[in-house]
């Protein structure tokens, strides 16, 4: 690793501050993913800001609008633990990495990364979850913007993630059991006003929502409802793991099991 | 350099250190507690685990100046208090639970945080639970069955007999 200052400001004001001070900075959630990349020296910031210290940032609730929100700085372990109101998405933080992967990561972390293959993406778009910054709130519709790409500006930090929780949802992932990153998931959400897919670890382009699945389970949430309809491998990864067309069927395949175990 | 102060096997530590310095590299080179291995220093193979606050974390994937204030357990502070074995540590050794013994601290750390989370795990459970520490000599089995055997059930029924 390039040499680098750490900060843990206990507080999201400071944080902010710390990380508009100098462009060289960089936020550190629980680290999982930045800590391996900074020794690959893939990244040489000047400066970390760690968001792992702010009491703010941390914890899992029950709004009055029947949201689960997360703070940013929430381990996945934690939202595994304690997010018992939306059962899938608890399931969904219980399946990342492996348990000391979970003690660390941070819910914050893996959405401003946007892996293209990661799980809480999935479950953000596939929930119309609300991402709340320091700065302003962001449809989750608008949020995810291609691999590793996302609308936060730099030093924008996310604080809290609100999830309406569905009538039903599941997530069905295959795993990619070196990485335990989704090889191809999705998350399926059957809401009061229609149903939501969300694709990750397929598209080029990072998580995405299967429109032509979502109008079919809106109409019948059945995994037969899918029969007529494919997803085409074009601008999906294509990797020794996998090719464009096998992660293409795998999503249709998981589509219909995850609506097939929603509850 | 930053002052970092945490409780380390329950005595009292502090010193200087980088922002970059992983709680590994502090705990093996300015403590000198070289129980806790670095196998990959890439987060997969889970030998460096040890228990920040009661959780397993991986120390590889963790700096230093993050574990301020924390309470630190290592495979050095895993003995019981008149230099004797664990019920975990006592089971890797009556099942064979290691060959070469490298991973074996990373396994001690995280079998013991998986009991502390559920006290008489199912194989599956204790399967799922060591995703994260990879051991390349036994094949798993032996350590299934110490894990078994060190929370008080039967292991005759463990698979792969």
């Amino acid at each position: 690793m390039y040499a680098f200052d750490l900060e843990r400001p206990g507080r999201i004001a400071d944080a902010v501050k710390l990380l508009s001070d100098s462009e060289e900075s960089q936020p550190l959630g629980g680290g999982q993913t930045l800590i391996p990349t900074l020794k690959q020296r893939l990244a040489m910031p000047e400066r970390l800001v760690s968001l792992t210290a702010i009491p703010e940032m941390q914890g899992v609730c029950l709004s009055d609008a029947g949201e689960v929100c997360i703070g940013g700085a929430t381990t996945h372990a934690t939202v595994a633990a304690e997010a018992g109101a939306y059962p899938a998405l608890a399931a969904l933080a219980a399946g990342i990495g492996d348990p000391a992967v979970r003690n660390r990561g941070t819910i914050g972390g893996s959405l401003a990364n946007n892996d293209p293959s990661a799980c809480y993406p999935a479950a953000a778009l596939g929930s119309g979850a609300r991402i709340i910054t320091n700065a302003r709130e962001i449809a989750a519709d608008d949020y995810f913007q291609g691999m590793f790409t996302t609308a936060l500006d730099e030093g924008e930090i996310i604080t809290e993630v609100r999830f309406p929780v569905p009538e039903k949802a599941h997530y069905e992932k295959f795993d990619q059991p070196a990485s335990r990153f989704a090889l191809t998931a999705v998350f399926v959400a059957k809401y009061a006003d229609g149903v939501r897919v969300a694709v990750t670890g397929a598209s080029e382009e990072g998580v995405f929502r299967w429109s032509e699945a979502e109008a079919a389970l809106s109409a019948d949430f059945s995994a037969e409802a899918l029969s007529g309809l494919s997803l085409s491998g074009d601008g999906m990864i294509s990797d020794l793991h996998g090719s464009g067309a096998y992660r293409a069927h795998l999503a249709k395949v998981l589509t219909g099991r995850a609506v097939a175990a929603a509850r | 350099m930053t002052q970092v102060a945490m409780t380390v096997n329950g005595k009292s530590v502090s010193g200087e250190v980088e922002g970059r310095t992983l709680l590994s590299d502090y705990l093996r080179e300015d403590l000198r507690l070289t129980g806790t291995h670095v196998g990959c220093d890439t987060s997969q193979c889970g030998a460096c685990v040890v228990h920040v606050d009661g959780k397993a974390v991986k120390a590889c994937t963790m700096f230093a100046a993050e574990a301020e204030g924390a309470q630190v357990t290592t495979i050095e502070g895993m003995g019981t208090a008149d230099g004797g074995l664990t019920a975990v540590q006592q089971a890797f050794q009556d099942h064979h639970g290691l060959q070469c013994g490298f991973c074996t601290p990373g396994m001690v750390m995280t079998a013991a945080a998986l009991l502390e989370e559920t006290p008489k795990p199912t194989e599956a459970e204790i399967r799922d639970y060591l995703e994260g520490n990879i051991c390349r000599c036994t094949g798993y089995h032996n350590i299934v069955k110490a894990i078994m055997a060190a929370s008080g059930q039967d292991v005759s029924a463990v698979a792969a007999e």
